[in-house]
């Protein structure tokens, strides 16, 4: 709001830290946090968030996402380590003088406030004047579509209703830094999706940065600048969503991120940036993209996306062409997934994309299956 | 709402398969549902008719019945209907009043007359008592019989009250429990200064119950909110200790009381050791009325903290960090939204604790002492040493409709539906 000076689109935004210009608006320096004493629930987290940028905090339940949530919003403190909001260490100042809009769960509107004065009560807190409340108030709640709602209690909105008033009481104050854990975690698939377009375009055109919480992966492509994928108390990996899709850097981020077949073997030969991996029992001989491996002799896995499959390639257009039998084909429309048996594994996946004269298959068919250097990575076993 | 009316209207038209309306086979579907649902309260239900509804309307109706002067002066009464109340009766009364008071004398019952004209005018007993055991060697004219008898009968006032009590029901009972009575006119007056009891009475019950009441919340709030808010082991040692009072007696318990706050008690001996107060100044801590608000507050403290705690249970720790993420300190979003959603505990804390009160028994007649005694000390003394029953049910009948005043008011102001009780 008031924002338009610092308005950013998503093209401008094209999600590179640099591109912020090493203007951080929160950093985390080698943080730890344990609940009890015994056990690390974040471990060693450095993590900047740029200013006017979207960041995802991404990981599988119990990673430890809402705790780093909790300890830039002041709810928690942190066992060990810094945390700095605009350049000023924060561990000790609570959490009302954080200035930090939190978006919950369960939304959190207070029930017995109607919405008018759910969005409010941040700008009482700060005794504004009445009329510039009214007018504050007015103007949130048109950007949530939510014009006409003021004098209904929280009980008597849909899900995707409150959702926007939670948002718009996370806006209504003007901070410069928005907190949101698993937001949309309550709404249903399709609301879900409208959701997330409607954050994202607020998040454009305030030019709020936001610290966005999910354990939905397309949730996390859909919005963010980039993407922290956590994993047992640590980042796993931090990039913009086709970095992490495309690039991922190991074998959980490539697991956990879109779908991916899995080969494991041993490194027979390390060549630079490209390596030739030996597949358990025997299974072949595939040239690969050499992004994590310990060395020569160690074992690895590898992480191949299911479209970048070929089905009858072109004699010599790629360096892995194997033989494999279609065991199963699902259609799904914009797509045939097709399981297919390789190199003595039984479940590699295949997207056979449903363009004009693709592939006709057929159940028990054998073909020739291939795919390029680059695609097949091999990553940490 | 027009608009669901109208398709509520429209949907009265639906016809289930076989044709018959959607509405009736719904509820025949449903009769056989509720029937079983009946029959198993029924039970209960005869149970709570029996011993409850039955004695509260035996009660009430007992309040305003009024049959003893009726049954033993009928004749007198007929006389009396055509009295004017300036001048004393004529014959005719005075002979219809020897007439009944030689059968009540056969019947024996001039003793419970007796008993009920001297409840309504003091000093009356004996003026009848002495009649009665004389009737028989009366001879005409009676009128001078009877005030030779006794100089009273030559009274308007004694009249005027046989005439009133003549009605077999009366408002009078709770006009006497409101320090209330008629003059000679028959006009509704307050009893002189010294006969009213009954409003101090209910006004100290009142506001001893509402300072118990207050108590109970300003100590259970916070326990209960611990308890809502501590980690599930200790808030379970915490809730054991918070029902433990209930697994003793209530007996013991007052009688604890006295042990700790007597003259000669735990308390005062220990003010007295620390040398807080000479051995003279020992305090007067109970068989008052602070004594009695003190143990009340003990006693009715689970009954405010459990209700509360089973409010606070509910409200998610979210509401408070939002409170605190848009700005708010701690203490003004405890105000601002801790507090308001516990609403509905807080009154329905109050009303247990403030009913239970204001009925409260025991405690004030073990420790009440003089200033601390309350109208249910006053009914069961009417119920046991005075034998004015009707007295007692009315008294008994004010304190219900008080209390279902309150409960009338509490679902004005919060909603019955609101009420949570654990
Ligand atoms: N208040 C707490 N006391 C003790 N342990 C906690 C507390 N909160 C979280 N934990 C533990 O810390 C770990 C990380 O929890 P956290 O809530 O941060 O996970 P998350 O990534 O947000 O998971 P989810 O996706 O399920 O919300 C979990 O193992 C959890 O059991
Ligand atoms: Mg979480």
């Amino acid at each position: 709001m008031g924002k338009d000076s610092t308005r950013q689109t998503g093209t401008d935004l094209d999600a590179k830290a640099t591109s912020y210009g090493g203007d951080a608006i929160v950093r985390f320096e080698r943080v730890q946090k344990s609940y009890d004493g015994v056990l690390l629930v974040v471990k060693d987290l450095d993590l900047e968030v740029q200013r006017g940028e979207f960041l995802t905090l991404l990981g599988p339940s119990g990673s430890g996402k809402t705790t780093v949530l909790m300890m830039l919003a002041g709810f928690e403190t942190a066992t060990h380590g810094g945390i700095f909001l605009k350049g000023e260490p924060i561990n000790n100042v609570p959490p009302h003088k954080r200035g930090i809009g939190m978006v919950f769960q369960n939304y959190a509107l207070f029930p017995h406030m109607t919405v008018f004065e759910n969005l409010a009560f941040p700008l009482e807190v700060r005794r504004l004047a009445k009329g510039e409340i009214q007018e504050k108030v007015r103007r949130a709640l048109e950007m949530v579509r939510l014009g006409g709602f003021e004098n209904r209690r929280p009980g008597q909105l849909s899900g995707g209703q409150q959702q926007r008033v939670a948002v718009a009481r996370a806006l209504v104050f003007e901070p410069d830094l928005v907190l949101m854990d698993e937001p949309l975690g309550a709404l249903d698939k399709n609301l879900r999706e409208e959701m997330q377009y409607e954050i994202k375009h607020i998040h454009e055109n305030l030019g709020v940065s936001m610290v966005y919480v999910t354990h939905d992966q397309s949730e996390a492509l859909t919005m963010s600048n980039r993407i922290a994928v956590f994993n047992d108390g640590r980042i796993q990996q931090l990039a913009a969503p086709d970095d992490l899709y495309e690039r991922p850097e190991n074998a959980f981020v490539a697991q956990f991120i879109g779908e991916n077949n899995r080969l494991s073997g041993r490194v027979s030969h390390l060549d630079g940036t490209s390596c030739a991996v030996d597949l358990d029992d025997g299974g072949g001989r595939v040239q690969a993209l050499a992004v994590k491996v310990a060395g020569d002799r160690a074992r690895t896995t590898l992480s191949l996306r299911p479209e970048r499959v070929a089905i009858n390639p072109e004699e010599g257009a790629f360096p892995n062409v194997f033989e494999a039998r279609v065991q199963e084909l699902i259609y799904l429309g914009d797509h045939i997934r097709t399981r297919v048996s390789l190199c003595g594994k039984d479940d590699f996946i295949i997207k056979v994309p449903n363009a004009q004269g693709h592939a006709m298959l057929r159940e028990g068919e054998q073909v020739r299956v291939g795919w390029a250097l680059e695609d097949c990575r091999a990553l940490d076993a | 709402m027009a608009e669901i009316a109208g398709s509520a209207q429209g949907m009265a038209a639906i016809t289930t398969a076989d044709g018959r309306p959607l509405a009736v086979a719904l509820r025949h579907a449903e009769r056989v549902k509720r029937w079983k649902a009946f029959f198993l309260v029924l039970p209960l239900l005869l149970f709570l008719g029996v011993t409850f509804l039955y004695p509260i309307a035996l009660m009430l109706f007992r309040s305003v019945e009024n049959p003893v002067v009726a049954d033993n002066l009928p004749r007198t009464l007929a006389a009396l209907e055509s009295w004017d109340g300036e001048d004393l009766p004529d014959e005719a009364v005075f002979a219809a009043l020897a007439a009944d008071l030689g059968e009540a004398r056969e019947n024996k019952t001039f003793g419970r007359l007796a008993t009920r004209v001297n409840q309504e005018l003091s000093g009356t007993r004996t003026m009848i008592m002495r009649t009665a055991r004389r009737v028989a060697r009366f001879e005409a004219p009676f009128k001078e019989a009877v005030t030779a008898a006794h100089p009273r009968w030559s009274q308007l006032e004694t009249w005027a009250a046989i005439a009133r009590l003549g009605d077999r029901y009366t408002p009078i009972q709770y006009l006497a429990a409101m320090d209330l009575g008629y003059d000679v006119q028959g006009n509704i007056v307050a009893q002189p200064e010294s006969r009213q009891i009954y409003r101090n009475l209910f006004l100290r019950t009142f506001w001893m119950s509402l300072v118990v009441t207050l108590a109970c919340l300003v100590l259970g709030y916070p326990i209960a909110y611990l308890l809502a808010s501590l980690q599930a082991r200790y808030a379970n040692l915490l809730m054991i200790l918070v029902l433990l009072p209930f697994w003793t007696s209530l007996l013991v318990r007052t009688t604890s009381w006295i042990v700790l706050l007597q003259t000669q008690g735990v308390l005062n001996d220990l003010l007295v050791w620390l040398g807080i107060i000479g051995d003279d100044q020992r305090f007067q801590m109970i068989f008052n009325a602070q004594g009695t608000v003190v143990a009340m507050t003990q006693i009715l403290l689970p009954f405010m903290i459990l209700p509360l705690y089973s409010v606070m249970k509910t409200i998610p720790q979210s509401y408070m960090r939002a409170a605190q993420s848009l700005g708010a300190p701690r203490f003004y979003a405890y105000w601002r939204v801790y507090v308001p959603n516990t609403l509905p505990g807080i009154g329905a804390g109050c009303l247990l604790v403030f009913i239970l009160a204001i009925g409260y028994y025991i405690t004030p007649a073990l420790v009440g002492g003089e200033d601390g005694q309350m109208i249910s000390n006053l009914i069961a003394f009417h119920m046991q040493k005075s034998l004015n029953w009707s007295l007692a049910a009315a008294l008994g009948g004010i304190l219900l409709a008080g209390v279902i005043a309150l409960y009338w008011l509490y679902n004005r102001l919060v909603g019955v539906e609101r009420l949570k009780l654990g």
